[in-house]
């Protein structure tokens, strides 16, 4: 049902049961506000973003909250009513009663929501004499700053960190103007999602200290589109720069799949680029015949094209195991029978089984919107009891609590085991069977107790939602989350994240096999080989890379990271890192979206797709354009990749924020690079910002410069995007492949791999703050299996004839005959001892 | 006629009024301390850099020719790493000075600037910075500012209320 109503004058006709400030902010009527949150809904706290609303033309009006208020036909609402305004500076005027005088030592200014907030109010003095109450910081380690004194008691982080994000560790301290928000004590946020703090909270006390450190003011920026290559969620950031440097990693909205939050790892891994781990130097490039190739999951689908160009497609494989190889391509194939979802679908349904993944490492932001997904329980009971669902508190103490029914099938106890109804530990090879026993309880067979209570869950939900993933390298969670999905019927979706950003742009190129049959090739036919931004050794058994490489005629190896695996190559060829580069991520739904070059290209180190033309010895594309038609007509299959983003001629398009200043200061502008020969967006300001959202830059405007006015380029708040969200399927694209078994476990010690959100790959150990900020590595036996091995907690095990990352510790929680490895990929059996 | 003989008298008449020309360079002019020349970057009063790298002049500035790069030291205190004005732009509008919240950048009535190597007119920190506080004697933004630096602990800075005690009850 819709309803008609006024605002300032304006009529709008909007859908029944909403809030005044959400509408008014659609309409473009800007109401001040802090506590509200397109993401987190209303909590009334602020009391910041009173309007005058009367029931009906001609009837008296009163001050009431906006978005506390629900909107009703007729309702006229005037935001410019005097005294609406008098009511909104006196309410101004409080909350800056204790604020700082810090604006000019604040990260905060100059994108900050209170100063907009302040000045659209028109409070410029400060009227009250008695002292500020003020409050030590804490240390909250190396990603965030904190500075409480700058706190204005919206309640902001605390519901994002608590309610939405689940994490434990933050709380309210204090009361009235004595409100304290942070941790018990000193010491990093546990929650990956922490970093979301610096844009959620509308002033200064938390911000980037990566940023912080070597820091520009936000109109000084520049703003580039990009993909995070974190993992297969494919989240859309913006990469802030200046003077060529990484200043700053941002969300960027989009409706379908990030929204307004990204984790950790996608907001700190782009360090890398300026980080230390750099591979450089001078290279005279030869020119490469009868090359064998080894593409990567971390490299875009236009790298690993151009790499297929070069060693023809009989040659090229993909830079990861056989098993992992085949299982990616039945993944996509899998996914291509039926919609996938996308993370904001994944938020709405009602009954989730996850199989094998530790979701919150492996693809953290989509654990981020299952803690979303188990609230519709309490969202339903609440609509029930007839509360409006944007009323945030409200339909918390309506829905009693409520969990729709998560059940987790992990090997080790998992970080969503809290919001979980059912949290069950099965060793990674009999995943499969208590799969086949919920199916079994699907079909009416019998089944244990809690296979049938997960059965029920999910035949009786209205949209189930299966979940698997590469995370174990095991082939029965994958076929037995799509045979389950299948049994549920079309109102079930499933779900399968591939372990990289870049694994499915791989696996649609359709790599002839993986390591070993590159291995069986070139015993075949000799050649050298190419190998692609791939540290084979975390990829792969050190054992077989060796044997590779021993086979090989030649090694070169193109990557923007020093790893062992440059160091091993007779030629280390230095390329761009993604961040640096422009290309196209295909992501877990098969969405291609494209990302682009934060800084002009490095001649020292052009991006991998140029270098691998010159290696054949041709002149390299003059630009992406031009690249892609050349996949297009190569792979006609992939046509709709082109869609990713508009073209060059489209520009220019500026980066560069229109309030830059300091251009001429010493500076040279016209030596520096300007356009780019891959995107419509140049390095200046000049020209107008794209409509499109996949050319997105800047999202301020006049008196409004956070983060918290993004809402703006939103067709409705928190929906789709204004001319429609970034990406396009290619998944279609993807061949069929055979159903996988997995090979049965063997007598030896299995390697179990212990993934962490903050230590996923390369990039995040070179990245600076993530690497300050990633747990130690792990190396875990049950005790009983340590008793039998005659192993002590702290012995220095020798793994596969290499030193284990860290000593031993015994954890009663890992599953018999297995062993925990940080760093490793896939379950695979592991010898200990020898010599290292 | 009558024309011309006016204005032949209204000239004329100048050749006895009392010369306007000066004798500069020979005879420096005497300029009000508020006049608006070259740029100087001025300490607080305990000799601390006063400047604290907020970039607010830089956004101030008309033609663009001032860049400051951030820095902070240990304690928390910001500073500029990199201050920078390009002189052969400064058009001498006083913006920055107005923009400055900690009085860090004066102008001085210093207005013989001219050079025949464009690079020398690039100011850079170490040239800016003076010895003394310059206009403003008595003003220190640290003691009005929240941040808590070396010798300014939380609740020490003026108008400042003691750190609160998170784990007092009180109402
Ligand atoms: S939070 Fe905003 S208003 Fe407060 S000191 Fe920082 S920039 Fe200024
Ligand atoms: S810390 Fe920030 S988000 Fe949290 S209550 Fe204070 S101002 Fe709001
Ligand atoms: S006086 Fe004017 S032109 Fe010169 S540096 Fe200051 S703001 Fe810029
Ligand atoms: S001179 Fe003043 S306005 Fe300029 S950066 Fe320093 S403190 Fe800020
Ligand atoms: S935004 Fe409405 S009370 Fe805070």
């Amino acid at each position: 049902m819709t309803i008609k109503l006024k605002i300032d004058g304006r009529e709008v006709t909007v859908e029944d049961g909403r809030d005044l400030l959400s509408i008014a902010l659609e309409q473009g009527v800007d109401v001040p506000h802090f506590c509200w949150h397109a993401a987190l809904g209303s909590v009334g706290a602020c009391r910041m973003c009173a309007v005058k609303v009367a029931p009906g033309e001609g009837t008296p009006g009163k001050v009431e909250m906006a978005c506390m208020t629900p909107a009703s036909d007729g309702m006229v609402v005037d935001t410019t009513d005097a005294e609406a305004a008098r009511f909104r500076a006196q309410v101004i005027e409080w909350l800056m009663l204790n604020h700082p005088h810090d604006c000019a030592v604040c990260e905060e200014g100059g994108a900050c929501h209170l100063q907009d907030m302040v000045v659209a109010t028109g409070h410029h003095d400060r009227r009250a004499r008695g002292p500020k109450r003020t409050h030590r910081n804490q240390n909250l380690g190396p990603l965030l700053t904190h500075e409480m004194n700058r706190c204005i008691g919206c309640w902001r982080c605390l519901r994002f960190y608590r309610d939405h994000a689940g994490g434990r560790d933050f709380n309210a301290f204090g009361a009235h103007d004595r409100l304290y928000f942070g941790r018990a004590g000193d010491g990093p946020l546990d929650s990956p999602f922490a970093g979301n703090l610096a844009e959620v909270c509308p002033t200064g006390v938390f911000t980037d200290k990566a940023w912080s450190g070597v820091y520009a003011r936000p109109w000084d920026l520049s703003a580039t589109p990009a993909i995070c290559t974190g993992c297969s969620a494919g989240c859309n950031v913006t990469l802030n720069e200046r003077g060529g440097t990484l200043r700053r990693v941002l969300n960027r909205y989009h409706g379908a799949i990030n929204g307004f939050f990204l984790c950790d790892r996608g907001r700190w891994s782009p360090w890398s680029v300026d980080g230390p781990g750099r591979l450089t130097g001078a290279v005279t490039l030869p020119r490469v015949a009868g090359a064998v190739g080894l593409g990567s999951p971390r490299a875009s689908l236009e790298s690993n094209w151009a790499l297929r160009r070069l060693v023809g497609p009989g040659r090229f494989f993909a830079g990861v195991s056989d098993r992992e190889t085949a299982l990616t391509a039945r993944m996509a194939a899998l996914l291509k029978a039926s919609p996938v979802p996308s993370l904001t679908e994944m938020a709405a349904a009602d009954a989730i089984l996850v199989l094998g993944e530790d979701l919150t490492a492996t693809a953290p932001r989509a654990a981020l919107a299952l803690r979303q997904a188990v609230r519709g329980a309490e969202r339903d009971l609440a609509c029930k009891k007839g509360v409006a669902l944007w009323l945030d508190d409200a339909v918390r103490v309506a829905g009693e609590g409520r969990r729709s029914p998560l059940a987790l099938v992990t090997a080790l106890p998992d970080a969503l085991d809290d919001i979980a109804s059912f949290a069950i530990r099965r060793a990674p090879h009999d995943m499969a069977a208590f799969a086949a026993a919920i199916l079994a309880a699907l079909q009416g067979r019998p089944a244990d107790a809690e296979a049938s209570a997960i059965a029920q869950a999910l035949s009786t939900a209205r949209a189930p939602l299966i979940i698997a993933g590469a995370g174990l390298g095991l082939a029965g969670p994958v076929e037995a989350a799509a045979s389950l999905a299948t049994a549920l019927g079309p109102k079930a979706r499933l779900a399968l994240f591939p372990a990289e950003a870049g694994s499915f742009g791989l696996s649609l190129l359709a790599p002839a096999g993986g390591i070993e049959a590159a291995l069986a090739e070139l015993e075949r036919n000799p050649g050298p080989l190419v190998v692609l931004e791939n540290d084979l050794f975390r990829r792969a058994d050190p054992a077989l890379v060796e044997r590779l490489f021993a086979k090989a005629t030649q090694v070169i190896a193109l990557d923007h990271l020093a790893t062992e695996t440059t160091t091993a190559a007779a030629l280390a060829v230095p390329v761009a890192a993604p961040a640096e580069a422009a290309g196209t991520w295909v992501n877990h739904e098969g969405r291609a979206q494209r990302s682009f070059a934060f800084r002009p290209a490095d001649p020292q180190a052009p991006t991998a797709w140029r270098v691998l033309a010159a290696l054949a010895g041709e002149t390299p594309e003059p630009g992406l354009d031009a690249l892609l038609e050349a996949l297009v007509a190569d792979l006609p299959a992939l046509a709709a990749v082109r869609d990713g983003a508009p073209g060059v001629d489209h520009g220019p398009v500026p980066r560069a924020h229109p309030r830059q200043s300091a251009r001429t200061a010493g500076n040279h502008p016209d030596r520096a690079t300007r356009t780019d020969p891959d995107s419509p967006l140049s390095w200046t300001m000049e020209g107008d910002r794209a409509p499109e959202p996949a050319l997105a830059t800047w999202t301020d405007r006049p008196g409004l410069h956070s983060v918290s006015a993004e809402y703006a380029a939103q067709q409705w708040i928190g929906g789709p995007l204004k001319g429609g969200d970034p990406g396009v399927n290619v998944l279609h694209a993807a061949a069929d492949a055979p159903a996988l078994a997995d090979p049965p476990p063997g007598a030896g010690l299995l390697g179990l791999p212990l993934h962490s959100p903050f230590a996923a790959h390369e990039a995040d150990a070179a990245s600076p703050p993530l690497a300050a900020r990633a747990p130690a590595a792990r190396v875990t036996l049950h005790p009983a299996d340590a008793a039998r091995l005659g192993l002590t907690a702290g012995a220095l095990l020798v793994i596969d004839g290499r030193p284990a990352p860290a000593p031993l510790s015994l954890d009663p929680d890992l599953p018999a005959g297995h062993i925990g490895l940080s760093g490793l990929r896939a379950l695979r059996p592991v010898i200990l001892g020898g010599a290292p | 006629m009558t024309g011309i003989l006016d204005q032949l008298w209204r000239i004329g008449r100048m050749l006895f009024l009392p010369k306007q020309t000066r004798g500069y360079p020979e005879v420096k002019p005497v300029l009000p301390p508020r006049y608006r020349a070259r740029i100087v970057l001025t300490r607080d009063p305990d000799g601390q850099e006063r400047c604290v790298a907020c970039n607010l002049c830089a956004a101030a500035c008309p033609p663009d020719c001032i860049e400051v790069v951030k820095a902070e030291t240990e304690d928390g205190r910001w500073y500029p790493a990199t201050f920078r004005i390009n002189f052969s732009r400064c058009i001498f509008c006083g913006f920055c000075e107005e923009a400055c919240p900690t009085s860090a950048i004066q102008l001085t009535p210093d207005f013989e600037l001219a050079d025949y190597d464009r690079d020398s007119l690039l100011y850079d920190k170490q040239d800016l910075l003076i010895a003394g506080p310059g206009k403003r004697p008595d003003y220190s933004y640290w003691q009005v500012a929240g941040k808590a630096i070396a010798g300014k602990d939380k609740g020490a800075g003026e108008n400042e209320a003691p750190p609160v005690d998170l784990k007092d009850l009180t109402p």
